[in-house]
């Protein structure tokens, strides 16, 4: 009797094999292939000259990685990117714990948070390219927001915001700050609504005000949080491409200043540089690869 | 004398977290009414500038939209709509299995495969398109659905959002009655351990149909013919072509059939997403 049980114990757990094989199969041919194969791509000269002529491919070592670092455009679109994440981010991670302080204090009791959550969120689920569109169109030179600041006098001829460095720079970083705030917003407040109420308690009995409890108890119990919320914003900043892409045409413009890594190795994509774009590649998953490792850390510590 | 001053404390706080709140809104919400109203004004009026008001021209936009030559707009929707849906059901049935797996059985690489999973999730796809794509053309699978089906079959976000489901609704106890009843491992999964997880499912399912819907990157590196385009694609040419020859009104309902589907699907659901959310969020 006890032979046959440890027997088809045995036969089960054979299933958790089994269930696994369509995850596995499907890794390897659609993630772990095309990975290697790029991190291959990346050691050799293999472009179309002028989109015909096949050059290569020929073994050039680590040539195009000091090819990427040399020619200046990927510090240049590196930086790009940075900037605007930082211009989106500021303002979200602000927002987010003023509005994930207001919903999780019992004392303000505020009402309709259904609502304002649900409308928060909202912006995270619209089609990135759609939304860039639209605001392409509302910002363009004789669009509805020129018109509008015309009418109520704010400006006296159409602002070209996507034709100065600073506003189209800003438009995307406001664009990512409204589809991400929200999200952040939840993140947060179930971290808020996780701190231990007592020490709240105790901190309206000694009299503290509370931009003091916020301060001196919310913040503090909420650093990994915090942090957790950063990192994986970066992750998602280096992937910046939807917005700006569809915003600028593809171009960056102006003068390649909202041009964002993925945008770079989209353009290697689509004009078959396979070496370059290979090595581009490479580099961004390596700087993913480390943020993530610090966001896993990260997970297992706060299981323990 | 105390109590009181405290208490208008709380009031004014109350009504700056309300005015705060009533900004917010305007500003997440602000955008798409001006979508909404432009989309209902003709060509014509849109050039004269910003509206407030609806017009009544949105009937003559969605017709011309619909008949438009240059914008595929029908097979674009169906498109869409296919690859969504089939990376909704793909994703979250999969998943479910994986996690499943993970769950209910012993086994040597168990932990080995839990690690490796929650590693891999945060790889981005952009940085693998390059391989993915040379493999595609090898497979004669560019302008096919399949490379932008098949693999939500591995997706380790809905992977971890089951597991952690199941930890809290899927006693092992449960599984074991069902095997004492003759019932076969495949048979459970699907008869016992699917059903309970419909809650999870239905949350996940919206995402991926969503993420799917509003993918761009990978779909434009794929689909290059007209009639295989999804919306992001035909949202992206409207924007590369001579923006200024086109009926206004027609690109913002353009937009609007882009991104209204899923702000119907959200304003219905938005209970169980926004506490679904909330629910991923503790455990992440």
């Amino acid at each position: 009797m006890a032979k046959k049980k440890s027997g088809t114990v045995l036969r089960y757990n054979r299933w958790g094999y089994i269930f696994l094989i369509p995850f596995v199969v499907v890794f390897i041919i659609f993630q772990l292939i095309p990975l290697i194969s790029t991190i291959y791509n990346s050691f050799f000269e293999h472009y179309f000259k002028n989109g015909l002529t096949e050059v290569g491919p020929t073994f050039i070592g680590i040539q195009n990685y000091a090819t990427l670092f040399s020619s200046g455009d990927l510090p240049k679109y590196l930086g790009n990117t940075m900037i605007m994440w930082i211009i989106g981010f500021i303002p979200q991670i602000l927002l987010s714990l003023l509005l994930g302080a207001w919903f999780s204090d019992p004392s303000l009791r505020l009402k309709h948070q259904q609502f304002f959550k649900t409308v928060i969120y909202l912006p995270n689920l619209i089609m990135a390219s759609a939304f860039a569109m639209l605001f392409f169109t509302l910002f363009s030179d004789g669009g509805p927001i020129n018109s509008l600041l015309m009418q109520l006098g704010i400006l006296s001829e159409p602002y070209k915001f996507l034709s100065h460095a600073g506003s189209a720079r800003s438009l995307v970083g406001f664009m990512n700050f409204l589809m991400w705030f929200g999200n952040t917003t939840i993140l947060l407040l179930a971290g808020m609504l996780g701190i231990d109420t007592s020490l709240y308690e105790a901190a309206e009995v000694d009299g503290a005000t509370s931009t003091q409890v916020f301060f001196k108890i919310t913040l503090p119990l909420l650093r990994p949080i915090l942090v957790y919320v950063m990192v994986t914003s970066l992750i998602g900043g280096l992937q910046m491409y939807d917005v700006p892409q569809i915003l600028t045409n593809g171009q960056g413009n102006p003068a390649r200043t909202t041009m964002t890594l993925i945008m770079y190795l989209n353009k290697h994509l689509y004009s078959k540089n396979y070496g370059l774009g290979g090595a581009l590649s490479v580099i961004l998953f390596i700087v993913t690869g480390i943020l993530s490792v610090i966001v896993f850390r990260m997970n297992q510590a706060s299981e323990k | 004398m105390n109590a009181s001053s405290k208490g208008l404390n709380v009031k004014t706080r109350r009504v700056i977290s309300y005015v705060v709140l009533v900004i917010v809104t305007i500003m997440c919400l602000f955008w798409f009414y001006v979508l909404f109203v432009n989309s209902t004004r003709s060509h014509a009026d849109l050039t004269k500038g910003f509206s407030a008001l609806p017009s009544s021209n949105a009937l003559k936009n969605v017709n011309s939209l619909l008949h438009s030559s240059n914008i595929p707009i029908l097979s674009g929707l169906f498109n869409s709509v296919v690859v969504a849906a089939f990376t909704a059901l793909l994703s979250t049935y999969f998943s479910t299995m994986t996690a499943y797996a993970i769950h209910a059985y012993e086994f040597k690489l168990k932990k080995f495969m839990f690690t490796f999973i929650l590693g891999i999730m945060m790889i981005p796809t952009q940085v693998t398109a390059l391989g993915f794509i040379q493999l595609m053309r090898k497979m004669h699978l560019m302008n096919s659905f399949i490379p932008l089906i098949i693999p939500a079959i591995a997706a380790p976000a809905v992977f971890f959002y089951m597991k952690q489901y199941m930890e809290s609704t899927l006693p092992l106890e449960l599984l074991e009655a069902a095997r004492i009843d003759g019932a076969g491992e495949f048979r459970t999964f699907n008869q016992i351990a699917l059903p309970l997880m419909k809650p999870a499912i239905a949350v996940q399912a919206i995402f991926s149909f969503v993420g799917s819907w509003n993918n761009y990157f990978t779909p434009a590196l794929i689909l290059t013919d007209d009639n295989k385009k999804t919306l992001p694609i035909l949202i992206a040419t409207l924007r590369s072509a001579d923006y200024l020859k086109f009926d206004m009104g027609q690109v913002y309902m353009m937009i609007t059939f882009s991104i209204l589907p899923v702000i119907i699907v959200y304003l219905i659901l938005s209970k169980n997403i926004v506490s679904g959310l909330a629910v991923g969020a503790v455990k992440g």
